[in-house]
């Protein structure tokens, strides 16, 4: 049974990789890409500390609800350890 | 529009037109962008104090430029052929890519497989990622709000405008580049292609069924 997650709704500013229509949504991790500088101290120069990377998939149907066109289709997204929750 | 005289209707000038019947392209003559000055400045800086060289600068455009879907298609035909070598593309697209000899540099690449049921297709919702080591500079479309925003939304109609009509029981899987990999689509080998070599089969791999809005063409 693959971990389901929900990527936190939150809206910080800044440089996000976290694109906005997957926020809020709950996937299964596709699989683990190990740690990753964080992009959001890395746009600044700042020191960017490691997060874990993760590909997430999510169904068209969580996504778009009944605006999906078959709701079994999928989007894998890489999301940063710090933008999940686990369920 | 180039046009037949023999068909014209109405009477019209052809004044500033080309002989081909096109409007001749205006020069750019308008003044450099913010950003354009900048790059400038800063090539000129950087080359000024011996950081770089016009030719080097050169030799990396020549290097970017001499990327094209021929490499890309290569790693696709070897995989075709060599089932040993697709699992290694499978588990790691970045060595298996490096093992052919191309030049990946830290790219961290991954392939996805179109099989029976299921059809693989990429973008970059955020900006316009693309495996450019493999496949060169990528299409405009590509880099489109249009194709950005409607693949992840409409997947179908995006790929039935690209003339690719995939039926309900084929499952698409989208894969948004949102950060640090790239994505290239291992297509399925063509039906009839059994006696063909791989430099064979690498020419039916197009670009397009590298990213996923094709699929590669079939044998004549």
């Amino acid at each position: 049974m693959p971990d389901r997650v929900r990527v936190r709704a939150m809206m910080p500013p800044g440089h996000l990789r976290t694109p906005s229509y997957l926020r809020g949504k709950t996937g299964v991790i596709e699989r683990e890409l190990g740690p990753f500088p964080n992009p959001e101290q890395l746009a600044y120069r700042q020191p960017a500390g490691k997060q874990p990377l993760y590909r997430v998939r999510f169904t068209m149907g969580e996504i778009w609800g009944d605006a999906a066109e078959r709701p079994e289709d999928t989007v894998d997204a890489e999301i940063y350890g710090h933008w999940l929750e686990r369920l | 529009m180039p046009h037949d005289h023999h068909d014209h209707g109405t009477p019209h000038s052809h004044e500033g037109m080309s002989p081909s019947g096109h409007p001749y392209r205006a020069d750019n003559d308008t003044a450099l962008t913010y950003w354009q000055v900048m790059e400038i400045a800063m090539r000129e800086l950087l080359i000024e104090k011996g950081v770089t060289t016009s030719a080097e600068v050169q030799a990396q455009i020549d290097v970017m430029d001499s990327r094209s879907p021929a490499n890309g298609a290569a790693v696709i035909a070897r995989a075709w052929t060599d089932p040993d070598f697709r699992q290694r593309l499978l588990e790691n697209a970045s060595d298996a890519s490096r093992e052919m000899g191309f030049d990946i540099g830290p790219l961290q690449l991954i392939a996805v497989e179109n099989t029976a049921d299921t059809h693989n297709v990429i973008v970059c919702t955020l900006c316009s990622c693309y495996p450019r080591n493999l496949l060169g500079l990528p299409p405009d479309w590509y880099k489109s709000r249009a194709y950005r925003s409607r693949l992840v939304k409409t997947p179908r109609a995006v790929l039935g405008e690209f003339g690719l009509n995939l039926p309900d029981s084929t499952t698409i899987r989208v894969h948004d580049s949102t950060a640090d990999m790239r994505y290239i689509v291992l297509p399925a080998r063509p039906a009839g292609t059994d006696d063909l070599t791989e430099e064979q089969l690498a020419r039916l791999v197009t670009r397009d069924s590298m990213i996923g809005t094709g699929l590669p063409r079939t044998p004549e």
